[in-house]
C-alpha cells in the first residue's frame, strides 16, 4: 500500500523537474525528454495562458436561463455551445451552463440555430 | 408540497396593455385560488425573440415567480397552452437552485470568517454583519 501511494507520487514530482530542466536544455538537443509532459516547454512562441473557468473565478453561482448575455459568451456564432476545451469552463459549471443555454433556447431569448 | 416555481411565458405582440393585464389578473386568480402564491410578477417588456414563434418576431415577455404545488403548475401550463395569446411558456423549478447557492454562499461566508480571524480580532462585529448581508445579495440575484 505505502509502495503504491509513494510511487505515483514520485514520478509526479520529477515531472515538473524534468519539464522544468527540459525547459532551458530544449534547444540544447533533448527534445524526446521532456516533450509531452510539458506544451509550454515545446516552443515559446506556442505559449497558451492557463484557461480558466469564468463562473468559478468570478464567482458566479447561479447560471440563470434568463441572463443572456451572460450565455451568449459561451454559444458560437450560429447557436452552438461551445465547448469546454475552448472556453475552459470547468464540468460543474458546464453543465449548468448548458442547462441554461437550453432553457433560453426553448423561451426564444437564445437560438437554435443563427441565420446567417 | 410547495415549491417554487418560475414561469415565463410569451404574449403576442399585437395584444394591447388593458388585455395584457386582465391576462395576467386571470392568471394570478388561478394561482392564488390553486392554493399557490405569487412571489413576484415581472413584466419585461417587448423583446425581439432569436427565431420566428407562430410568425411573430417579437413579443411581450412576462416572468412570474411563485409558490405552489407540481399539480397546479400543470394546471397552470394547461391554461397557458389553451390562452390564444400565450405563444410559448417555459416553467422551471427554482427552490432545489436556491437551496444549492444559498449553501455555497453559507460556505464562502464561514471560510472568510475564518481568514479574517487572524487577520483582525478586533473586527469581530464586522464578520458577524457580514453573514446576514449575502442572503438579501442571493435573492437580488434570484430575483
Amino acid at each position: 500500500m505505502a509502495d503504491e501511494t509513494s510511487t505515483p507520487s514520485a514520478p509526479s514530482t520529477s515531472r515538473p523537474e524534468g519539464s522544468a530542466s527540459s525547459g532551458p536544455s530544449g534547444p540544447g538537443g533533448r527534445p524526446p525528454a521532456g516533450r509531452p509532459s510539458g506544451p509550454g516547454g515545446g516552443g515559446r512562441k506556442f505559449f497558451r495562458r492557463k484557461k480558466v473557468c469564468k463562473f468559478c473565478v468570478e464567482k458566479i453561482d447561479a447560471i440563470h436561463y434568463r441572463d443572456v448575455r451572460l450565455l451568449q459568451q459561451f454559444v458560437a456564432e450560429r447557436g452552438k455551445i461551445v465547448p469546454r476545451r475552448l472556453t475552459g469552463v470547468c464540468t460543474t459549471h458546464q453543465r449548468g451552463l448548458a442547462r441554461a443555454i437550453k432553457q433560453a433556447r426553448n423561451i426564444a431569448l437564445l437560438p437554435f440555430a443563427a441565420r446567417y | 408540497m410547495q415549491r417554487t416555481y418560475e414561469i415565463m411565458f410569451i404574449v403576442r405582440p399585437d395584444i394591447l396593455d388593458e388585455d395584457l393585464d386582465k391576462l395576467i389578473a386571470g392568471l394570478e386568480g388561478n394561482i392564488t385560488q390553486g392554493g399557490g402564491s405569487i412571489k413576484s410578477l415581472e413584466k419585461l417588456g417587448r423583446r425581439k425573440l432569436a427565431y420566428t414563434v407562430k410568425k411573430f418576431n417579437d413579443g411581450n415577455y412576462v416572468l412570474l415567480t411563485i409558490n405552489a404545488d407540481g399539480s397546479l403548475v400543470g394546471e397552470i401550463e394547461r391554461r397557458l397552452r389553451v390562452s390564444e395569446p400565450v405563444i410559448k411558456f417555459i416553467s422551471v423549478r427554482m427552490d432545489e437552485e436556491e437551496k444549492r447557492v444559498a449553501k455555497i454562499k453559507a460556505i464562502r461566508a464561514t471560510r472568510k470568517k475564518l481568514s479574517a480571524q487572524p487577520a483582525a480580532a478586533v473586527a469581530a462585529p464586522a464578520p458577524v454583519e457580514a453573514a446576514p448581508a449575502p442572503s438579501p445579495a442571493a435573492e437580488a440575484a434570484s430575483a
